[in-house]
């Protein structure tokens, strides 16, 4: 999937289904579509701020006849959770796994697109199979090796991190813009004295910040979504993050739907609004790498 | 000239020493990731094996060679029916979402395609329910499928049709639609359970943007020349579709297909939260299993059992692509 290229510009028409059906019929089909992929952000927004009896009322209310601001406020005070204290860690547990697989596949990916050495065939191939192993195979092994017995990371910060440093798609995207960059800049650079390291900080980065960009978004939407590993590998509710702390909140709040679509916004909110404004970089990198989360 | 003057032993020495250092320089480049890499997935996914053949639940027990394969494969054993089952409900979760999600994504995708006003915005609308946390979203969808006041109760009783209990619901929907027609139909076709295919409807709902995005960029990969040659050659649009996007799509609808099913087989977080594999153990897929086994058992030889699983498991998902890569893959044009 590397072979994306931009959205076409010109309004040419390659393949014109739409003789088959009018124009109207086709946006027709289009607004019902994006209806039903909106819909349930709109309606966990309304519910959150609906009062307990008109959120569980049949027929169902599609506008709130009030606004129940304080909803928010009492599912953010709900006892036994910590929202907060969730949030921080989410936040700093996104950032520092960031910027540290940021470093990662920006060496890798440099040397595999830039650096001749022994192996750099075998070694991507190596790489390339290894997306082959499938999570369900080693998580089991992964738990293992954070127990006591071994790193000893079970119920930290570092054990929710340090797997997460690194990305083999991260990698393929930044070699690919590494490899589009000219051989010509490289030369000059290298004639000015230049090393492969003064190369990629001044000249290399600067050149590839799209590609940055993007992958800094993907992997801060993914720390951000992440709930099955640090659901098994922690157990202290102070260093959990929002997606384990949205469940005990589900579990906790029962049929208050009211609150739980509060405790949802919470979680969805932020990362929407990022999306929204920086969707290109997002569709992009997603065409261009078919990462399935 | 200087290079004339410096001893032939010397020069190849010196060739080697800045060999060594770039390759040096390379791997120091290299090592961080490898390491990461090396030290969570590749030791994890032969340990998983060498798991798989001991009795390992909250401490290491015996080696036990076999024996767990031998527990989940025997059909007169208990593990085999909940394995037999897991594996049923892992078909039809395939079934269910993966080809409604590819035909959607398809249509959409051409309908993009031809120069649509607002395509950007509509690509950003279809593509929100993808970048959103599984966990939040399947909460949203938990009171939508509500057994009393959700949402799509309320849809279905506008064209006449009673509420369901949805993700509550254990029983297969051919057997509901039949019953509902006055046809009794033995347990054996009973179907998928409602509550699998209310899992489905939200993976279809998360999953239809991604799929959008790729089929976009491949039709935006296919050349405009080759339209403009057919058409000035007097070729009809549907000839157009079958002749030219379809086969030029063919290698964009493989990977698709290929990454959905393997995506569907290994969802965990989705199911998790809706339905945690119940009701009756209907939505529980080999995933789920493997979870239940590893964490539920963990006294009795919760790991052994779910490493062995889950490598049963990877030789099956990696059968299923293979067999994927000779069937469809041969009708596959790669230009």
């Amino acid at each position: 999937m590397t072979r994306t290229s931009a959205v076409p510009t010109s309004r040419s028409r390659p393949l014109n289904l739409g003789k088959i059906g009018p124009s109207l019929a086709k946006h027709a089909l289009l607004i019902l579509g994006a209806a039903v992929a909106a819909f349930p952000f709109y309606w966990m927004i309304t519910t959150s701020f609906k009062e307990f009896g008109e959120a569980a009322k049949s027929p169902p209310v599609l506008w709130p006849t009030s606004w129940h601001l304080e909803n928010w406020v009492e599912a953010w005070q709900y006892p036994h959770t910590l929202w907060a204290n969730a949030f921080a860690n989410t936040i700093f547990i996104a950032t520092m796994t960031t910027l540290g697989e940021l470093t990662t596949s920006v060496l890798a990916g440099y040397a595999f697109a830039r650096m001749r050495f022994r192996g750099r065939g075998v070694l991507f191939a190596l790489l390339l199979a290894t997306l082959f192993i499938p999570t369900e195979a080693t998580i089991i092994p992964n738990f293992v090796l954070m127990s006591r017995r071994y790193l000893g990371w079970y119920d930290t910060y570092t054990a929710q991190i340090v797997p997460f440093l690194v990305s083999i798609f991260s990698i393929f995207l930044l070699r690919q813009f590494f490899l589009g960059l000219p051989q010509e800049l490289h030369d000059a650079a290298r004639i000015d004295g230049a090393g492969h390291l003064r190369f990629l900080w001044s000249i290399g980065l600067p050149l590839v910040r799209p590609a940055l960009v993007t992958v800094s978004l993907l992997t801060f939407l993914n720390a951000w979504n992440a709930f099955l590993w640090p659901l098994i590998i922690t157990s202290r509710p102070e260093i959990r993050p929002i997606q384990v702390m949205l469940v005990q909140f589900t579990t906790e709040g029962g049929s208050r739907y009211h609150l739980l679509m509060a405790g949802a916004a919470f979680v969805i909110l932020p990362t929407l609004v990022v999306y929204l404004i920086a969707q290109r970089y997002f569709i992009e990198g997603i065409a261009r790498t078919g990462i399935r989360g | 000239m200087a290079a004339e003057v410096i001893p032939a032993k010397i020069r190849v020495a010196s060739r080697r020493r800045r060999i060594f250092l770039e390759n040096f320089e390379a791997y120091l480049f290299l090592a961080p990731a490898l390491i990461l890499i090396g030290l969570f997935q590749v030791v994890p996914g032969i340990a998983a094996f060498v798991m798989s053949l001991t009795r390992w639940g909250v401490i290491y027990e015996r080696w036990a060679w076999f024996e767990n394969y031998a527990a989940i494969l025997d059909p007169s054993g208990a593990r085999f029916g909940e394995f037999v089952n897991a594996l049923g409900v892992t078909v039809w979760y395939v079934l269910l979402t993966v080809p409604i999600e590819m035909a959607i994504a398809l249509i959409v995708a051409f309908v993009l395609y031809q120069g649509t006003r607002g395509r950007g915005a509509y690509r950003v609308v279809y593509f929100m329910p993808y970048i959103t946390s599984v966990v939040a979203a399947a909460t949203i969808f938990e009171w939508m499928f509500d057994a009393n006041f959700g949402f799509l109760n309320y849809v279905i009783g506008l064209v006449g049709v009673g509420s369901q209990a949805w993700l509550r619901e254990p029983r297969g929907i051919f057997q509901m639609i039949g019953s509902a027609f006055g046809a009794g139909l033995p347990d054996s076709f009973a179907g998928p359970s409602l509550s699998l295919v209310a899992v489905s409807i939200f993976t279809i709902w998360h999953f239809i943007g991604f799929q959008t995005v790729i089929f976009l960029a491949g039709l935006t990969n296919i050349s405009r020349e080759l339209y403009e040659a057919a058409r000035i050659d007097g070729a009809r649009e549907r000839q157009i579709l079958r002749r030219i996007t379809l086969p030029l799509l063919s290698p964009t609808l493989f990977f698709v297909g290929i990454i959905a099913t393997v995506g569907a087989m290994r969802s965990f977080s989705q199911i998790y939260v809706l339905t945690n594999g119940g009701p009756l153990d209907t939505t529980r897929t080999v995933p789920l299993l493997i979870f239940h086994t590893f964490f539920e058992r963990t006294a009795v030889n919760g790991i052994g059992l779910g490493a062995a699983m889950s490598f049963i498991f990877v030789l099956i998902i990696i059968a299923i692509t293979l067999f994927q890569f000779r069937v469809l893959g041969r009708r596959v044009f790669y230009d």
